[in-house]
């Protein structure tokens, strides 16, 4: 792609050849997120039964903050025994009161929930960014407030089911086994207990390992809430903990959201039992820009779609088709942008990128940047300085990347973005089609009619429309081929949790 | 405590978010249910109606423009500040011949409908809007928009879980209304309207006026500016036949609900939603 030559005049901030520098211009003085009212205890035992208990190898992890690399606490970790436990008293509570509980006041039980977390929100949402290193501006906006609305959203839904199934009678299946992802900890929780409660089922679930702080915390607003006991169980630990919970033979249903390759493996652990399954996998969403769309308001939309919450997100939009004939134009504004998003404290009011969830992940996404240059990428990272401690990764650019690009078809799952051109719809949509995966898609253009034709032939279970990752608790949400079966939200959430007679 | 002189209170209307008293200076008397005098209520007139709907029209578009999930969450704030007064309604109830038992019973239907309305808020699009598939390159959708601004007849005899039955379902689907009372019981409502007004319903979304019921029936009918008009009380054939007389002259959507016994099932629907919306249907081509 050659350089633009243009007419305008470099004082612009989104001029195609400015070269602003923000970072020396444009100091922000630090605006830090106080913690000082959130007591994060030494240790977290298991919560199951309505009471925290010791896990039965008294065995114990580590938690750290990954902006800080510091110990932030520690969870239990869950063994088979444990999981079993909280199965039984998932169950005890399943055939017992909650059961029984006429629909109306389970509804009155998830409101409360809704309510709490509401009251509680500044504490999870500095919780969640302590505990999993994203920004307090997004889990202050977003996470927290979402899981709020979800829970409010499904509280309504438990006397109303009958209205959602026509000639169908809804059952709840009984006990639900749920795992969630570190990318949104409270989040994914609430759009997995929502549902399964308001069905009137009752729930053993697991967070993910290095981000269980606000389930531990959402445990006790559970307590507080005065549900019965045993509706609700979290058991703490790694990958193996999980297993358990798929394993187990007295689970109904398993709710499952991660990567796509744990998804096989659950899919296979399942085989030949008669359990229901959700799976939300991984994506590798298209951003399809027409020259028609107005170009400002779609970079900002991309960079919504690949560097919110540092691109874990499962329906982020990680490879960008620009049509050729503005590429270049694109490539450059993104650039511009790129220069001034601030990489940091996750704490502080005015970081837009923050830590990389895990050393892990940093290991991961780092080896994808260094594979992207041995495929022949050109990289273009932003200058903007980051903190010495913890993991963080400035956002990436991919130019000069084609199709069978391993960088391009596979699951970075960090903030990379990789940029292709085309020349025709129908190139668009062939490529933004050629992956194993289905998640999620975006489309710019001015044109309301080209929308509904790109977008019908996306496949992919989600399409953003001149916009990019939007939620509510009312629009259903999940993935076509590799990125999962069955939907989370809205009114088709609640299949997952029926038997529909 | 025997030389204690109580204050008692003036039952005003509510219109717009204030407690204004009639525009007339009318009045008619309100007794228990042994026959002793309780209060002085409004009998309101053709220009307290003439106010509400005023009111009722302003409100409209900000509070059918407010999200369902907003909507939703006020809804349960009614609810949550009618648990508050419990004991006041208890005592209102009382006065009219509810035994304790009868009034608790009566304000715990209440406030479940208020929360069993609240969760409609963001479903009833749901369930009831549609996709539709037609036969040509365009995508057609069908949603539902409130009809406007909403007359009501709240029922004779069910002067609170009748009053929140008929209120819930109209301002749960982004309508306002202006409601005639039970005329021989309207203090519960009055008192209903001060938890309206400390339950962030905007002004205005929910007007309230007292008096005689066949002196305002006709104003409820006929005003020009009214979209809707709902009763669930048996009318006699000379006024239901005045009601859709009237209604006619703007095409109002006449609601006509027999409902004598609030606790039953029926009473509570998504279908009471529905009753007050349009369908709109959209029209977009596909295509590049």
């Amino acid at each position: 792609m050659s350089e633009t030559k243009t007419k305008e005049t470099t004082y612009k901030p989104t001029s195609p050849n400015s070269k602003l520098d923000f970072a020396s211009l444009w100091e922000y003085s630090a605006a830090p997120e106080s913690s000082a009212n959130l007591e994060i205890k030494k240790k977290y035992d298991l919560f199951i039964g309505g009471k925290f208990v010791k896990p039965s190898k008294d065995r114990y992890f580590k938690s750290v903050n990954p902006s800080s690399n510091e110990e932030v606490t520690q969870f239990a970790e869950a063994t088979q025994k444990d999981v079993d436990k909280a199965v039984k008293a998932a169950r005890k509570a399943f055939k017992g009161e909650w059961s029984d509980l006429n629909p109306s006041s389970r509804g009155k039980y998830i409101y409360r929930i809704a309510r709490m977390l509401q009251e509680r929100a500044r504490e999870f949402a500095i919780a969640e960014s302590i505990d999993g290193g994203k920004p307090i501006r997004e889990s202050r906006d977003v996470d927290i407030p979402l899981a709020a609305a979800y829970f409010f959203y499904y509280a309504g839904w438990a006397d109303k089911l009958e209205y959602a199934f026509p000639g169908k009678k809804p059952e709840a299946l009984g006990v639900c086994g749920q795992i969630i992802p570190w990318n949104f900890p409270l989040l994914m929780l609430s759009w997995k207990i929502a549902p399964a409660l308001a069905c009137g089922n009752t729930v053993v679930l697991k967070p993910a390992e290095t981000t269980s702080l606000t389930a531990m915390m959402f445990a006790e607003l559970v307590k507080d809430a005065g549900l019965p006991d045993g509706v609700v169980n979290i058991v703490t630990g790694a990958g193996q903990t999980g297993a358990e919970i798929v394993n187990h033979k007295d689970i109904d249903k398993i709710a499952f959201t991660g990567s796509t390759n744990v998804g096989k493996i659950i899919q296979k652990s399942l085989a030949g039992t008669d359990k229901k399954y959700t799976l939300e996998l991984g994506g590798k969403g298209a951003l399809i820009l027409f020259e028609d769309a107005p170009i400002d308001q779609a970079v900002e939309g991309i960079i919504n779609a690949i560097y919110f919450n540092q691109g874990h997100v499962c329906c982020a939009g990680s490879r960008l088709l620009v049509q050729e004939n503005i590429a270049d134009k694109v490539i450059m504004k993104l650039k511009d942008r790129l220069e001034t998003l601030i990489v940091g404290d996750p704490l502080d009011k005015n970081t837009d990128i923050g830590a990389i969830n895990s050393k892990e992940q940093f290991d991961r996404v780092n080896s994808y940047l260094e594979l992207g240059v041995e495929e022949g990428a050109e990289v273009y990272q932003s200058k903007c300085s980051v903190p010495e401690n913890g993991y963080f990764i400035r956002p990436t650019l991919f130019t000069n990347v084609s199709q069978s690009n391993r960088v391009v078809q596979e699951e970075i799952f960090g903030p990379v973005l990789t940029v292709q051109s085309f020349r025709t719809a129908d190139e668009a949509i062939e490529k933004a089609n050629n992956t194993p995966f289905g998640l999620a898609g975006g489309v710019w253009t001015d044109k309301g009619s080209k929308i509904f034709k790109v977008g019908s032939a996306l496949r992919s279970g989600v399409v953003w429309a001149n916009t990019y990752n939007k939620f509510d608790p009312t629009s259903p949400f999940g993935g076509y081929k590799e990125s999962g079966v069955g939907r989370e939200g809205g009114l088709h959430g609640l299949s997952a949790y029926l038997n529909l007679k | 405590m025997s030389d204690r002189i109580e204050v008692q209170k003036t039952y005003k209307t509510y219109v717009g978010g204030s407690f204004p008293r009639s525009e007339s200076g009318h009045y008619y008397k309100v007794f228990d249910s042994e026959g002793d005098f309780l209060a002085n209520a409004c009998r309101c007139t053709r220009k307290d109606f003439r106010d509400a709907v005023l009111a009722a029209r302003a409100a409209f578009k900000g509070w059918s423009s407010r999200t369902s999930y907003n909507k939703g969450q006020i809804l349960y704030r009614i609810g949550e500040m009618m648990e508050n007064r419990r004991d006041q309604f208890v005592k209102e109830l009382g006065q009219i011949g509810f035994t304790k038992e009868e009034a608790n019973a009566d304000i715990n239907a209440s406030i479940d409908r208020l929360i069993y309305y609240a969760g409609w808020t963001d479903k009833y699009q749901q369930v009831f809007g549609s996709v539709n598939p037609v036969a040509s390159a365009h995508f057609n959708f069908s949603i539902l928009e409130p009809t406007g601004v909403v007359s009501v007849l709240a029922p004779e005899n069910s002067p609170l879980l009748g009053l929140v039955s008929v209120i819930a379902p109209i301002i749960a689907g982004g309508n306002t209304c202006i409601v005639h009372a039970s005329e021989q019981y309207p203090l519960p409502s009055i008192s209903f309207a001060e938890v309206l007004n400390s339950s962030d319903v905007p002004g205005g979304v929910v007007n309230i006026l007292t008096g005689i019921r066949s002196e305002l029936v006709e104003h409820f009918s006929s005003h020009m500016d009214v979209n809707s008009i709902l009763y669930t009380d048996k009318l006699d054939k000379e006024t239901k036949v005045k009601i859709d007389e009237l209604s006619s002259n703007n095409i109002k959507r006449v609601v006509k609900k027999n409902i004598t016994d609030w606790y039953e099932a029926d009473s509570a629907s998504p279908y009471f939603v529905v009753d007050f919306q349009e369908t709109k249907t959209t029209w977009h081509p596909v295509g590049f």
